[in-house]
């Protein structure tokens, strides 16, 4: 498969600050793709370099072989930029008419689209009335005109309550489904952990990690933490069997490393009803994305 | 292209009418053309020209401080104020070119201020004809006024927008506008009028003076239709001046300026970075 979005060497720099240093990546057709990193990591100068917002100043970026906002690139791309903004004084359908006749689309699609993010029944309201939700929800209506080949997404689900966060990830996943490529950014890790294939980590305008995020885990090398509830008087017994445990209440945790979890399992088991409850947790992204962006230097 | 250009231009014409922007420069000139009627209804027969031209004449005179003035007040938030909504970074992801975008602006202000003065001018003749039946030999005129009025509206238009992307800010490019007006429409004359006076009908009032007149769109929208209608000239008593110069001279500088102030717009938008 040919990728959709590749970037080999892209440099970018504000005056003498580094925003991004040789960052290079690929994202292949279908595939949703995680870019996760502090403020000012250098998230939203990516994007705004592969949607040809701000030149770069070296390397080279390729929309299916067409240059950053060529015309070619832009039909194949869509935006959602962090706080979408829109005229007040428009109507949500009003604004995606025109969005949809800028991209030569037939506009009548408008209602369509509002519906499959929830807006119907607010279409006809102007944007000034709107809540940031609402607001979000029309950009990413937009987002959706002509079944884009590439989506760049800065923070698409801020200002989401939970359940508009999952309808929004089902969405993407129809999208992918159909081999849209996504590049999304967040900061709300935990969603991104589930409903993504790959994560990329940028800290200080470098690329550190990228993979999934069992890649990432093994790459980190954290440990895998277990909690164990001993039978009732056998606490301090079964504390002593494990180096390193602490107990807190009726409740012993401990860690080990990645390649002993099989036979720490193996001991756990040994234990036998001595424990009645035990639980495996293994690093969240969180601790992984804590630990790849202090250990550059953060 | 034709698309994306009137998708705009209907965009930017539904958001103009909302902000009471069409009401509001309609009535302007409207309001300003019926007391200019009634106040320059009195000179018609010493002068020996029909009512309507005479009213020209005044209009000629409200126009070029009228029209400039709507057409930045109009244009000069339609970058700057994209920059600040944070509208424009999305917009610039679709596939429209600055150009059209610029375009699409233009069309929909350029025909508020048309059907602004039109309303105002017909009005004004209106109020003549009731009047004076003879005023329908002023028509001519009028409809000259009309079309050097757009003109007129979209240079200043243009300039409102590069001034928009030159500021990058409402409140900068405001200032700015309100400057360009200033400079353009009242100084310039009086710093002329004071070079004048100081020559003392030397080389800069014979050679220099009538091509500096030419070069202001103001001036030369005044020149224009002072001297193209000698009716009018009479009216205004400024016959002298205006038939010192070529007609084509400033009909030359009114047909260039928009074209000038678009292509000048279109540079200062392209260094605009989102």
């Amino acid at each position: 498969m040919t990728a959709i979005l590749t970037l080999s060497h892209l440099t970018k720099r504000f005056g003498n600050a580094a925003a991004l240093e040789d960052v290079s990546l690929t994202v292949e057709p279908g595939e949703r793709v995680a870019l996760l990193g502090h403020n000012g990591a250098g998230k939203s100068t990516m994007m705004k370099i592969i949607l040809g917002l701000i030149p770069r100043d070296q390397g080279d970026v390729s929309i299916s072989g067409h240059a950053p906002g060529t015309q070619a690139a832009r039909d194949l791309t869509a935006y959602l930029p962090e706080n979408v903004a829109f005229h007040p004084a428009l109507t949500g359908a009003e604004q995606i008419r025109h969005y949809l006749r800028l991209r030569g689309d037939d506009p009548a699609k408008a209602y369509d689209l509002l519906d499959r993010v929830g807006l119907a029944a607010a279409a006809d309201r102007r944007i000034g009335t709107y809540s940031k939700g609402m607001r979000q929800r029309v950009g990413l209506a937009q987002a959706l005109i002509g079944a884009p080949r590439l989506m760049v997404l800065d923070e698409p689900t801020s200002g989401l309550d939970p359940v508009s966060r999952r309808d929004f990830y089902s969405l993407l996943d129809d999208l992918a489904a159909h081999g849209t490529a996504i590049l999304l950014s967040s900061h709300a890790l935990t969603e991104v952990e589930a409903r993504t294939d790959r994560i990329l980590i940028l800290s200080g305008g470098r690329l550190v990690a990228s993979g999934t995020l069992a890649d990432l885990r093994a790459q980190a090398a954290l440990p895998v933490v277990f909690h164990l509830e001993p039978r009732a008087g056998q606490a301090d017994a079964v504390a002593a069997e494990f180096d390193g445990a602490t107990s807190e209440g009726h409740r012993i945790t401990f860690a080990c490393a990645q390649g002993d979890k099989m036979a720490m399992l193996a001991r756990v088991a040994g234990l036998g009803d001595r424990v009645v409850e035990f639980d495996v947790q293994p690093p969240s992204l969180d601790d992984v994305y804590t630990h790849v962006s202090r250990r550059d230097g953060r | 292209m034709i698309t994306r250009i009137l998708s705009t231009t209907t965009t930017e014409f539904r958001i103009a009418r909302r902000n009471r922007w069409v009401t509001i420069t309609a009535a302007m000139m409207v309001l300003f053309s019926i007391v200019l009627s009634a106040a320059g209804s009195a000179p018609t027969g010493a002068l020996g020209v029909d009512r309507l031209s005479v009213v020209v004449a005044s209009l000629t005179s409200l126009a070029v401080y009228l029209v400039p003035l709507v057409a930045l007040l109009m244009s000069f938030d339609a970058i700057a104020g994209e920059v600040e909504r944070g509208t424009l970074p999305l917009l610039l992801t679709y596939p429209v070119t600055r150009g059209e975008v610029l375009l699409g602006k233009l069309l929909a202000h350029l025909g508020i201020v048309s059907v602004a003065v039109l309303l105002g001018y017909a009005t004004a003749a209106v109020a003549a004809i009731a009047v004076d039946a003879s005023a329908l030999d002023g028509l001519p005129a009028l409809w000259r006024l009309f079309w050097t009025s757009v003109l007129l509206g979209a240079t200043f238009l243009c300039l409102g927008y590069a001034a928009s992307a030159i500021a990058r800010r409402p409140s900068g490019a405001a200032g700015l506008a309100i400057g360009l007006w200033l400079v353009i429409i009242v100084l310039y004359d009086l710093g002329l009028l004071a070079a004048i006076v100081s020559d003392n009908g030397g080389a800069f009032t014979t050679r220099v003076f009538p091509w500096l007149l030419v070069l202001n769109p103001a001036d030369a929208f005044r020149l224009y239709n002072l001297a193209a209608s000698d009716a009018t000239a009479a009216a205004s008593g400024l016959a002298g001046a205006a038939g010192s110069i070529p007609v084509w001279h400033p009909l030359l500088s009114l047909l260039l300026w928009p074209v000038a102030g678009f292509g000048l717009a279109i540079l200062a938008f392209r260094k605009v970075q989102p």
